[in-house]
């Protein structure tokens, strides 16, 4: 028992003497043998050097304070020396100690378990290679799955109808990922609209066509970069929410106590997400392209001097509703997929914090990638068409 | 034990303690004393802010009035540069376990160790090791993660956790909830032989009556706001209604057959 803070490791707190005899070695350990000297005791011990002994002695009566890593320390040594072959009587503690010590050596502490060490070299290499490969098909195949899924569970809820649509949670979701994000986006594909107009105006000067700055800004936000950008960012805002929030519900087993009620995971936790998000997310996009033109429209007037009556009848030559629309349907597919694996991995988080963590930061990284790889896709599907 | 009530073994002293939520009062000026090297443990009804009063006392609940002391120290209004200094004299074993999650057995209990010794990862594994061994855990829990251990082991491995610093002061949230009679029982009995092998200080809120009788020196009732304290004796004598149903109805009268 200490009856005071932990204190640092000190020569006059704590020590060990030894008596030597010629077959006999005496330890007589002093002082303070609590956690807080423990460090410097166990490096004196581990010098310990037997030398020609054959009997060994630990009389620890003249400590004035022991616990249990000090008591561990003089049983450990007890026990170093009679593997090294020495006859050791007992070790004696003051009185008071007794009861620890008994109860210590009732126990039959043996030392640590120690795993076996990471392999290295080229077949420690081979097997990560294989398992991360393993995981990664694994993982591709369990998305599949979940994908079927929800397309099954979809198309059930949209063709019976009795089965009541969960209108609440499909319309909170709209709120909370559409209606909350406004701000951001608009404020965000301003700011683009700026960079786009005064990069563009900058290069097209040159040729003195600072007119078609305009059509730069229209083609390249409606169909590439307004719905770029508004799917990045609701990816980083609520896939990862999506990921967290259900992931923290599999933590607290909420996930099982829907399941054993009978409720259907992906129609009461996934449904509203995916459907909310791919009607708010279209939604975004529209409001982050006229947020953008006007964005790139200010710039425009300051920079160029081209008027806002200009600017729109430029607008009007330069797009068509088609450019309009190739941006914006491809919307709804980045929603779906920001939702996709939002939930998908929010589902496989494990019963500990620290996999809410990863795989939340996993759920954004996989769903921009997949953003980015479906818009080339879009691109080049487009160029074929000819649109 | 109980009947020591020189003021220098006095570990925990509560005095005139106000706690309150949103306008509703918890506690109303209440008082208590721990003595050191006995078990208290403390009982009441739901919300009678039974684990408010082992928050407040170590220091992560700030009461609204009143007075708490801990090994002499006042708590109330302390900086945490202070109170880092008590808290190595106190385990604290949370009624859920709290093990880090992303930890393994041996390095959550390695924790305090890291962060207030200097001591080698070889000795730290020792001593993890022994630490186990003492709340009776097989040796291989060490290399575990705490998902993979049962609701007992959960507990015993928090408790080594909370004794890792050898403290003298022992809090216990609800240590036998959700455990298995059996399991609760051997809990209890490990409780009672580290405490007076180790010369623990134990504050232990339960609900369990099998543990009040076979674990704790005296007993401290929340009732009305207040707090009574006696032993299992003293407490049957009571008149308060609550207390009285409490070791008098058919659960406290089959835990107490014994007595």
């Amino acid at each position: 028992m200490r009856n005071r803070p932990l204190a640092a490791p000190d020569e006059s707190l704590a020590d060990l003497r030894l008596e030597r005899r010629p077959d006999l070695l005496r330890l007589l350990p002093t002082g303070e043998w609590n956690i807080g000297q423990v460090p410097r005791l166990d490096v004196m011990l581990h010098g310990l050097q037997t030398e020609r002994a054959r009997e060994a002695e630990i009389d620890a009566s003249g400590v004035s304070e022991l616990d249990t890593a000090g008591a561990w320390l003089l049983l450990r040594t007890k026990n170093e020396l009679e593997r090294a072959g020495l006859r050791v009587r007992g070790v004696q503690v003051p009185q008071r100690y007794l009861p620890l010590v008994q109860t210590m050596e009732a126990e039959h502490i043996a030392g640590p378990v120690r795993g076996a060490p990471p392999g290295r070299g080229f077949l420690n290499f081979l097997e990560r290679l294989g398992r991360g490969t393993s995981h990664a098909l694994g993982q591709g195949y369990g998305m599949l799955g979940f994908l079927g899924r929800i397309t099954v569970e979809t198309t059930e809820v949209a063709l019976a109808p009795r089965r009541e649509l969960p209108l609440p949670a499909f319309v909170k979701q709209i709120e909370e990922t559409g209606v909350t994000a406004l701000p951001i986006v608009g404020l965000l594909a301003f700011l683009i609209g700026i960079v786009l107009a005064y990069q563009g105006a900058d290069q097209l000067r040159r040729f003195g066509a600072e007119i078609f700055t305009v059509d730069l800004l229209g083609v390249g936000f409606l169909r590439e970069l307004g719905g770029l950008v508004t799917a990045i960012i609701v990816a980083g805002r609520s896939g990862s929410a999506f990921t967290a929030f259900i992931g923290t519900m599999r933590v607290n087993e909420e996930i099982d106590a829907m399941e054993t009620m009978g409720l259907n995971i992906a129609e009461v936790l996934v449904l509203p997400r995916v459907l909310g998000l791919m009607v708010a997310l279209p939604l975004l996009t529209f409001f982050a392209d006229v947020v953008g033109l006007i964005g790139g429209a200010v710039m425009c007037y300051f920079d160029l001097h081209i008027t806002i009556p200009v600017f729109m009848r430029e607008l009007q030559q330069a797009i068509t509703l088609k450019t309009l629309l190739v941006g914006l349907i491809k919307a709804p597919v980045f929603a779906f997929l920001i939702a996709l694996v939002g939930c998908f991995e929010g589902l496989r988080v494990e019963r500990n914090a620290e996999s809410v963590g990863r795989l939340t930061t996993r759920s954004v990284v996989e769903s921009i990638f997949l953003i980015i790889a479906f818009d080339a896709g879009f691109s080049i599907f487009f160029s074929i068409l000819g649109i | 034990m109980s009947n020591g009530g020189h003021s220098d073994d006095v570990v925990i002293r509560v005095q005139g303690l106000v706690n309150a939520f949103g306008g509703k009062v918890i506690h109303d000026h209440l008082d208590l004393d721990v003595y050191r090297g006995e078990v208290l443990g403390v009982v009441g009804g739901s919300g009678t802010g039974k684990s408010v009063l082992l928050r407040s006392i170590v220091g992560l609940n700030h009461p609204v009035e009143g007075s708490i002391k801990v090994f002499g120290t006042e708590m109330v209004g302390m900086d945490p540069d202070e109170l880092r200094g008590l808290q190595l004299r106190w385990g604290v074993l949370f009624q859920g376990g709290a093990l880090f999650s992303s930890q393994t057995v041996a390095e959550n209990i390695q924790v305090p160790l890291r962060r207030y010794t200097h001591m080698s990862q070889e000795l730290m594994d020792e001593i993890a090791a022994m630490k186990l061994a003492l709340v009776g855990l097989p040796a291989d829990t060490a290399q575990k993660y705490p998902s993979e251990l049962s609701g007992g082991m959960v507990k015993r491995a928090g408790l080594a956790r909370a004794l890792a610093l050898d403290p003298e002061l022992l809090f216990l949230d609800e240590p036998t909830s959700g455990l298995d009679p059996i399991s609760a029982n051997q809990f209890d009995e490990l409780v009672r032989s580290l405490q007076q092998s180790l010369g623990l200080t134990v504050f232990m809120v339960t609900h369990d009556i099998d543990s009040l009788r076979a674990v704790c020196d005296r007993i401290a009732v929340l009732v009305k706001k207040k707090i009574k304290v006696g032993t299992i004796g003293q407490l049957l004598q009571d008149s308060d209604p609550w207390i009285h149903e409490y070791f008098s109805g058919a659960r406290g009268r089959a835990a107490l057959a014994g007595v």
